[in-house]
């Protein structure tokens, strides 16, 4: 999940009866299924809960090219360098899908990247955690583009249209590259060294408990959960589609001969999922408030990369003046 | 055929390594663009390149048939060794830089390829072929950046003029030529390299001139040539953090 905490600013969500009719009108709109589109009255509320998920969620792609953007330079091989180029080329594009979706509610690009930048505003925390070796772009791939697939494939059904619909463009992509992070993966264990088998276990050691962090707080800590559900902006909660990705991985783990950093993972017949053990909440939220490993570095990179380019964009703006100018005179 | 093969690889790793080394300073742009609109164009032009330099090192791999691939010329090869022109291995810089470096190769890539799209050798004119359509689209990128920065704003234009004060020395490497490939395009094989230079000297003037940038007095030779594998103390650091895993586990899968 790229957007893992988000803040409805509802305390309690209201029943029919207490709606004026324009809300009860949105919410009986919500309850049919059908999509909410830009011209469409919509609460404030709904309006700015919106803006700050997709706006996350933007975010997290662009700075989510960084930890890959580390290895981009040092891809072992030809092909696994092309492979890595074209799938940051995809998460640039998933940024400006979702920033224009976030436009169509009345925001501002430049306005929320600055939040991004002065810390205001929030991305996954998953992408705070340095990329070490090179099966961390196998690992990235297989269990970071994991976890964002099972919960973007439940937000292609999410009620606000231009949401969904860029949800249903990524998961396209996204498939393809946790196919191909998979595939490093399977390689190294396959035809790999010691060393090599070593660096995946490792990989997998560091990011497993980052990857189940990426679901947002437990339910019983999510109180902006129910209002995004009653929204329809949210489709399964955060421990259900926590589940769902462990459920599907660990067989994917047990295929590949390695083990989760996790004694207490077991098969549980009577429920019919998988059992794990406690999440470190006190290192979700740390890092969550900047405090993790690369919060810091993440955020220069971002920052600089725009202040230095300011020059770059005013002279395109100017250009484009002056050429306009031209135009009319002839 | 057999006259010309050891030729034939050395121009096909000069291709080869321009496309690889380019491509890789192109890598180093990940996250730092100026807009994410150019984070894509350049991860898309950078991946293009090594496309092409792929191409170019499986035919050279075939020719050479010593047991060495595509990855092998492209990772376990010294400085001494690689063939590529000194202006691709120069840093990135700022957005000028970049883009000067871009434009000044994008111009030569552009009219070397059209040139061997109608090679003798229908290896390399298949690979020239399908190169041409990204490259008239990095061409058309470079350059209309080159305009943007220097008919753009008074910062824009200094950056731009500093950026080709700095990159002009190297221009005399990346258009002269040499026996070898004066050998090959005798053979109709290779592009001529006059004739190169000069659609490229006309498309310089044409685009600086819309631009409103003076054209420097052409370059002259300064005793490196990358051609011969003497570069710039730039390439040996480019290649280190490059070749690090191949080198580094030198029997490995990945």
């Amino acid at each position: 999940m790229y957007a893992q905490l988000v803040e409805t600013g509802v305390k309690r969500v209201k029943s029919l009866e207490e709606m004026s009719p324009e809300e009860r009108a949105f919410q009986e709109r919500i309850d049919a299924e059908i999509k909410i589109e830009p011209k469409n009255w919509m609460p404030d509320a709904y309006r700015q809960t919106l803006i700050r998920q997709i706006s996350q969620h933007a975010h997290s792609e662009i700075v989510g090219m960084l930890p890959e953007g580390n290895w981009v330079t040092r891809a072992p091989t030809l092909k696994r360098k092309l492979q890595l180029m074209a799938k940051i080329q995809d998460e640039a594009g998933h940024g400006m899908y979702l920033y224009s979706a976030m436009e169509t509610l009345g925001a501002d690009r430049d306005a929320e990247i600055e939040k991004l930048h002065s810390g205001k505003a929030k991305y996954s925390s998953i992408f705070n955690y340095p990329t070490l070796n090179w099966a961390d772009m196998g690992a990235v791939g297989w269990l970071v583009d994991g976890a964002a697939i099972v919960n973007q494939v439940v937000l292609q059904r999410t009620s606000y249209g231009p949401y969904s619909r860029a949800m249903i463009r990524i998961c396209k992509e996204e498939s393809f590259h946790q196919r191909q992070g998979y595939e490093i993966l399977l390689t190294m264990m396959r035809h790999g060294t010691q060393a090599q088998k070593d660096m995946v276990q490792d990989a997998i050691n560091r990011l497993w408990w980052p990857a189940l962090m990426m679901f947002g707080p437990s339910d019983a800590d999510s109180p902006n959960s129910a209002q995004s559900m009653a929204w329809k902006i949210k489709r399964m909660s955060n421990d259900d589609l926590r589940q769902r990705f462990i459920d599907q991985t660990v067989p994917q783990l047990e295929f590949l001969g390695c083990t989760a950093p996790d004694p207490d993972l077991k098969w549980n017949e009577e429920r019919g999922h998988y059992d794990f053990g406690p999440i470190n909440w006190q290192e979700f939220y740390d890092v969550l408030k900047g405090n993790g490993p690369c919060n810091r570095e993440r955020i220069a990179t971002r920052r600089k990369a725009i202040e230095d380019g300011a020059w770059v964009r005013e002279a395109a703006v100017a250009h484009a003046a002056k050429r306009q100018q031209k135009q009319k005179v002839a | 055929m057999t006259d010309n093969k050891n030729d034939l690889i050395e121009y096909l790793l000069r291709l080869g390594d321009n496309a690889l080394v380019n491509g890789q300073r192109l890598c180093e742009w990940c996250g730092r663009a100026p807009a994410l609109e150019e984070e894509m164009a350049l991860m898309n032009v950078g991946l293009d390149l090594v496309g092409q330099a792929r191409n170019w090192y499986e035919y050279a791999a075939e020719l050479l048939a010593d047991g060495r691939d595509a990855d092998q010329l492209a990772f376990r090869r010294d400085e001494r060794a690689f063939r590529n022109c000194l202006l691709v291995e120069q840093p990135n810089g700022d957005y000028a830089v970049t883009t000067a470096k871009l434009f000044f190769f994008d111009a030569w890539h552009l009219h070397t390829l059209k040139a061997l799209s109608a090679s003798r050798d229908a290896r390399i004119a298949a690979i020239a072929a399908k190169g041409l359509k990204e490259v008239t689209y990095h061409l058309r990128r470079s350059g209309e950046w080159v305009e943007r920065l220097g008919d753009g704003t008074e910062e824009s234009r200094r950056r731009m003029l500093a950026a080709i004060d700095e990159l002009w020395r190297f221009t005399h490497d990346l258009l002269a030529g040499d026996e070898i490939q004066q050998r090959l395009a005798g053979a109709g094989i290779a592009a001529d390299a006059e004739s190169v230079a000069a659609a490229w000297q006309a498309s310089v003037e044409q685009l600086f001139e819309r631009a409103s940038l003076p054209v420097p007095q052409p370059a002259s030779y300064f005793y490196l040539d990358g051609k011969r594998g003497l570069h710039t103390e730039h390439l040996g650091i480019l290649l280190a953090e490059m070749q690090f895993l191949q080198r580094a586990y030198p029997d490995a899968t990945w």
